[in-house]
């Protein structure tokens, strides 16, 4: 599905990543944790042809998308739920959904009202008008309409309420179930270790730990010195 | 009260081709952070495209597509192979856009040499109109019928449209629209070609009643200006009423103060900009 291959990323003169490799398999939800400014939304950005690495390279179902521009990696069926939500705020919950809409698949408007209902209620209203939740909502779904097989999730918990971030992990849970693949990078522990199937920790541009989001509950040690809990 | 009338269609007219050229200006500042001092060119190269092409075919239409579909080709090659390597670089955009305003001004002068050039009105247009007792020509009133049609266009491709809505999303974030799957490069060429094709739009429209001259370029690039900063750069609303206002303002400060001409317009500019330096329909 996904396969990161020792990439080094720069910003300008700034060595963020320094040799990244991560393996997602079809279906699989795996969680990148790590402290703040260790690259995790760099590596987002680098997957998606935002910032794109200079060297080493990203496989995509097989297709080298490590220089593609960010739109056609997009269409190859990658959705990016940025960090910060930066939902359009001049654009309607409509007109983001109509705009996004992309290839057959299970994610038609109708199937993507039933999962978020508040966008329903609020489907005229222009987005920068929504609350941080329903922001949150229509960012997800504004990825999902365009059908991606795979989902990369920048801390999509932050600054959510509680009950929000129930409601987001049981849009995670319903992703699982239909066979997407989410990357999703974070700070809060609890949530990741739930819906994670396998869990990657970050430090200072590398990957320094991979593990089962089990053995990572219980090992103390790893979680003190790269998370900080 | 008849010279109030005729004065104010005079005005408006005029605000009518100030507001095509304008509303490219403003659409390619709005979407893509350039400012277009090629853009002057782009209003002067289509009169003179007009004009050969009505020497050539004798028919209007033919002279306002045609000549308008050549600068917005002409206004995609400046994009794509000049303008795309400076993105988001004000002083090199700056640069490249006005040298091309001295090529283009000198190569114009080259081809159809430094006299004026009248343009003939369309026949269908070439009478006056009888009303209320006066006469008025009617190629103004149709300038200002199309200006309105051109305005009402635009509104629904920004408003109505799915490219429009793509349009408004890249402006809002233009790296997140295209990490979505939104092709921005070629939505920024389409904006800048059709931007030139706005601008040589108002070259040839105005052609019958302004005449195509060197200078004009220049001319007509700093009126631009001046209606896009009292309407605020990056507003459709803000280009229209700037044209209007500055088309009225220059009409009747010709008629009441001719020998303060240039005063009428810029004054009033100096005090917006003081007071809204964003303009009256600008996002801050």
């Amino acid at each position: 599905m996904l396969s990161i291959q020792d990439i080094h990323t720069y910003y300008g003169d700034s060595y963020i990543l320094q040799g990244v490799s991560l393996e997602l398999t079809p279906g699989q939800v795996v969680a990148l944790l790590g402290r703040n400014g260790v690259g995790k939304t760099t590596l987002a950005r680098s997957i998606m042809g935002l910032t794109p690495a200079r060297r080493g390279r990203i496989l995509f179902k097989q297709i080298d998308i490590t220089n593609l521009p960010a739109h056609r990696i997009a269409r190859l069926g990658i959705g990016l739920v940025p960090q910060g939500r930066q939902i359009f705020r001049s654009l309607s919950v409509q007109e983001h959904l109509d705009v996004m809409a992309r290839g057959q698949g299970r994610w038609s408007l109708d199937a993507i009202m039933e999962l978020f209902p508040n966008l329903r209620a609020r489907w005229r209203s222009l987005a920068g008008k929504l609350s941080g939740g329903e922001q949150q909502m229509l960012a997800a779904a504004r990825a999902l309409v365009g059908n991606p097989a795979l989902l990369v999730m920048d801390e999509p918990t932050e600054g959510l309420a509680p009950l929000m971030i129930r409601e987001l992990g049981r849009t995670i849970e319903v992703l699982k179930q239909t066979g997407t693949s989410i990357l999703l990078i974070e700070q809060q522990l609890a949530f990741a270790l739930r819906y994670a199937d396998m869990v990657f920790i970050m430090s200072k541009g590398r990957i320094v730990h991979q593990c089962s989001p089990a053995d990572l509950a219980s090992d103390a040690l790893t979680k003190s010195r790269y998370l900080g809990v | 009260m008849t010279f109030w009338l005729i004065q104010a269609l005079n005005g408006i007219s005029y605000g009518m081709l100030l507001f095509l050229l304008a509303s490219g200006l403003s659409l390619i500042f709005g979407v893509m952070k350039i400012l277009n001092l090629t853009h002057g060119s782009f209003y002067l190269l289509g009169g003179y495209f007009g004009l050969v092409v009505l020497q050539e075919t004798g028919s209007f239409i033919l002279a306002v597509l045609g000549a308008s579909l050549a600068i917005a080709l002409i206004g995609i090659v400046i994009e794509r192979f000049f303008l795309r390597r400076f993105h988001l670089q004000q002083l090199p955009q700056v640069l490249v856009t006005f040298g091309f305003l001295f090529i283009f001004s000198d190569i114009a002068t080259v081809i159809w040499g430094a006299n004026p050039q009248t343009m003939p009105r369309p026949e269908l247009f070439a009478g006056s109109l009888q009303f209320a007792g006066f006469y008025y020509p009617t190629y103004r009133l149709f300038i200002i019928g199309f200006g309105l049609c051109v305005a009402a266009f635009l509104w629904w491709l920004q408003d109505g449209t799915r490219v429009g809505a793509m349009l408004r999303a890249s402006v809002d974030n233009e790296e997140i629209a295209r990490a979505l799957g939104i092709n921005v490069s070629l939505l920024f060429t389409l904006v800048f070609g059709l931007g030139a094709f706005l601008a040589a739009l108002g070259g040839v429209m105005g052609g019958p009643i302004l005449g195509v001259y060197p200078g004009a370029d220049f001319e007509v690039l700093l009126l631009g200006f001046v209606v896009v900063i009292i309407g605020g750069l990056g507003s459709l609303k803000g280009a229209l009423f700037g044209g209007l206002v500055v088309g009225l303002l220059d009409n009747f400060g010709k008629v009441f103060f001719p020998e303060l001409a240039l005063f009428t317009i810029f004054a009033p500019m100096a005090l917006i900009l003081a007071i809204r330096p964003a303009g009256l329909f600008g996002r801050e």
